[in-house]
């Protein structure tokens, strides 16, 4: 589904990715780790076509189809979808009016009707409760005003309704306490499907008792330098990412 | 003409010439106040940028042209008038048709609705309820340092009249259209008085719409009481061609507990100009001046906003939000004035201004005088672009960039338009902000008078 091959990227002339390759298959669930500054927000920003970070090498496939030739909004209609670290706030457009142009904007790519407005109105209940959202945020301007967790809910509930094929979370987890992270984690794994696929990025190892995951990476300093299964996370979570530091050093 | 002193001359000449005309259908208690006004308007001059409330908006290009003043409306006029009906079907409200500043009908000039109020033609009221306006025309404006005010008094014959006697609850609200329309370039003035006495309540929306393509000019005076525990809302949209300048002076005198708000909405205008004088003359007042601008082109929008504080524990408010496009230039000045004894004030005041290309301009500027020192103040202006992260999460999710962008201006006008109480109202202004962000508003769009 995914393809990432020697990806390099700078910020301000600053390299922060500096070579990363990784594959993702259809069904899987990746967790990415690694210490703050490790590169983990801007491959999530490169993945879902944030213009900030430029890429100076390497190629991105999705889907068979090559990523850098595709818009923000391309990216999305196609499948992809970024749970942001820091939702925006938007005063003065409705959470409604934020979903329905999405949802339409899906459907017309994947060439449908618009939905009626009783159907969105519909479906927008179904996804509410999906993830147990407030209903009252719904009617709100988009994350105006919402506390973190709400915030947090409010992206996997915007998940919910775009039904995306590659799902990435840039610490969904981080700030959460532990109600809203089940709720959280309840919420991405009700959304899984054997044929789609998540990239959760975190750098703690607490949301991965909820959501597991095929593969767990360790990011440091714009590398790969570690991947393995499940197991790898709780060694993470045991020794800290002092051992990692140690070992890209040492070799 | 460029010469000021000239200039003042030139409509002294004028009105002495025209005097007999202006003053032969106004009661003589409106015709007291000409002699000494066009005095004070010819010692005060027409605004300059030298005058620090007009320091970013030049009315010369208007002022220095060649207008044929309106007088008197013919019969033809009034049949067009007849014609025109709002298209906001959905409002359900007294109507009321001023053209070029007059009350255009020849019978049933002054009408009454439900509860006692009046509507209608102020020169006509002004003969019918003296004793209403020996105690407030020109009351509200006094002392005010503007010249075009004063011109206003010494030469507008006619205009609006609302009387809302005591503890009257208006439901409907009252629509005034104001029409432009001639085959000539014409200067018109008029001057307007509303009365919302002691619990009194009522909304009144004035739709400022220009007929034919002409060049037109309009200097509009009104003046509000707002009786002690009354409340007053005052929604002004503002449509008119880019060959049309529109400067009006609103003046809200607001008595104890009185609640008011003020929503000046411009979607188009060649030069626009609104005053908005807020007096807080007793305790426990408040009120709220709103103002959301849309400017593209050569056009340019000028708001100034003065809010009084002369009495202890009375709150006010100030939104005026606007998008400028093109080589579209805007300004905004807000004044807070908070005397020695207004304890207890609160004053807020908001500007926030999004420019969409770098030729688009914006001054903006808050003017502060607080002479009490148990007072809560607070301002903020901001001049900028729209924002790259809301830009990029919208899109984020599938929306293109176009509508993102669209989606982010609309969100900034509506803090603006959620102010509107009347909901139909509010509907029609989110449609008609839409289309004009659109490029989709074209002068006319909400008139059925098709003329080209």
């Amino acid at each position: 589904m995914l393809v990432i091959d020697n990806l390099k990227a700078e910020i301000d002339g600053k390299n922060i990715l500096k070579g990363i390759s990784l594959q993702v298959k259809e069904g899987e669930v990746h967790a990415i780790m690694g210490p703050n500054g490790s590169g983990k927000s801007t491959l999530a920003a490169v993945l879902a076509g944030r213009e900030f970070a430029k890429v100076t090498e390497g190629t991105i496939t999705y889907m068979g189809k090559n990523l850098f030739e595709m818009a923000a909004e391309e990216r999305s209609r196609a499948g992809i979808f970024l749970g942001f670290q820091y939702p925006i706030e938007i005063p003065g457009v409705s959470m409604v009016n934020f979903m329905k142009t999405a949802v339409n904007e899906h459907r017309k790519y994947k060439g449908l009707e618009p939905l009626s407005a009783s159907d969105f109105l519909k479906l927008m209940r179904e996804k509410k409760e999906l993830v147990e959202i407030d209903s009252k945020l719904a009617n709100r301007s988009v994350n105006e005003g919402f506390s973190g967790g709400e915030k947090k809910k409010n992206e996997i509930f915007q998940m919910a309704m775009l039904e995306p094929k590659l799902a990435i979370l840039d610490e969904t987890d981080s700030g959460l306490d532990i109600d809203a992270l089940r709720i959280v984690a309840n919420g991405v794994n009700k959304l899984k499907r054997p044929d789609n696929s998540a990239i959760v990025i975190t750098h703690y190892q607490r949301l991965l008792d909820y959501i597991i995951p095929d593969v767990v990476h360790v990011l440091y300093d714009g590398r790969i330098v570690k991947t393995a299964g499940r197991e790898l996370a709780l060694e993470l979570e045991e020794k800290g990412y002092e051992w990692i530091r140690k070992e890209v050093e040492e070799s | 003409m460029s010469n000021q002193a000239e200039r003042s001359e030139q409509y002294l000449n004028f009105y002495k010439e025209n005097i007999k005309r202006i003053s032969e259908s106004s009661s003589p208690y409106i015709n007291s106040f000409r002699e000494a006004a066009i005095e004070k308007f010819c010692q005060l001059g027409i605004p300059t940028r030298k005058n620090e409330s007009y320091r970013y908006t030049n009315l010369d290009t208007f002022f220095n042209h060649d207008f044929k003043s309106y007088f008197l409306p013919s019969e033809s006029d009034f049949a067009m008038a007849e014609e025109f009906r709002c298209d906001v079907t959905d409002l359900d409200a007294h109507g009321l048709v001023l053209l070029n500043g007059f009350y255009p009908t020849l019978n049933d000039k002054l009408r009454q609705l439900p509860g006692g109020i009046w509507i209608g033609s102020l020169n006509e009221a002004s003969k019918k309820f003296s004793d209403k306006i020996e105690k407030h025309y020109g009351k509200y404006v006094n002392g005010n340092s503007d010249g075009l005010v004063h011109l206003n008094t010494a030469m507008a014959s006619d205009g609006v009249f609302i009387w809302v006697p005591e503890g009257v609850v208006l439901k409907k609200a009252i629509q005034i259209v104001n029409l432009v329309q001639s085959d000539q370039d014409i200067f018109n003035q008029h001057r307007s008085l509303i009365i919302v006495e002691k619990n009194a309540d009522v909304t009144l929306i004035i739709c400022d719409h220009t007929l034919s393509p002409q060049k037109f000019l309009t200097n509009a005076v009104t003046e509000v009481y707002i009786g002690e525990n009354a409340h007053f809302d005052i929604i002004r949209v503002q449509n008119e061609h880019n060959n049309a300048a529109k400067i009006t002076h609103t003046f809200i005198h607001q008595e104890r507990n009185s609640n008011a708000s003020s929503n000046n909405i411009t979607l188009h205008g060649g030069l626009v100009r609104n005053s908005t004088h807020h007096y807080l003359g007793g305790e426990g007042a408040e009120c709220n001046s709103y103002g959301l601008y849309l400017a593209d082109k050569f056009q340019h929008i000028d708001n100034f906003v003065n809010v009084d504080h002369a009495f202890p524990n009375c709150t006010s408010n100030q939104l005026f939000k606007g998008v400028l496009d093109d080589m579209a230039t805007g300004a905004f000045n807000g004044r807070i004035y908070v005397h020695k004894d207004a304890q207890g004030t609160v004053a807020y005041q908001k500007n926030n201004n999004i420019l969409l290309t770098d030729d688009a301009k914006m001054d903006t500027k808050p003017q502060l005088e607080i002479y009490a020192d148990d007072v809560k103040c607070s301002h903020g202006a901001t001049v900028g672009q729209l924002d790259d992260d809301a830009l990029f999460y919208l899109r984020s999710r599938g929306i293109d960039k176009r509508q993102a962008r669209l989606m982010l201006m609309f969100g900034f006008a509506h803090e603006v338009i959620q102010n509107i109480k009347v909901e139909a109202l509010q509907e029609r202004m989110d449609n008609l902000v839409m289309q004009r962000l659109k490029g989709e508003l074209s002068r006319c769009a909400s008139c059925m008078v098709k003329c080209g």
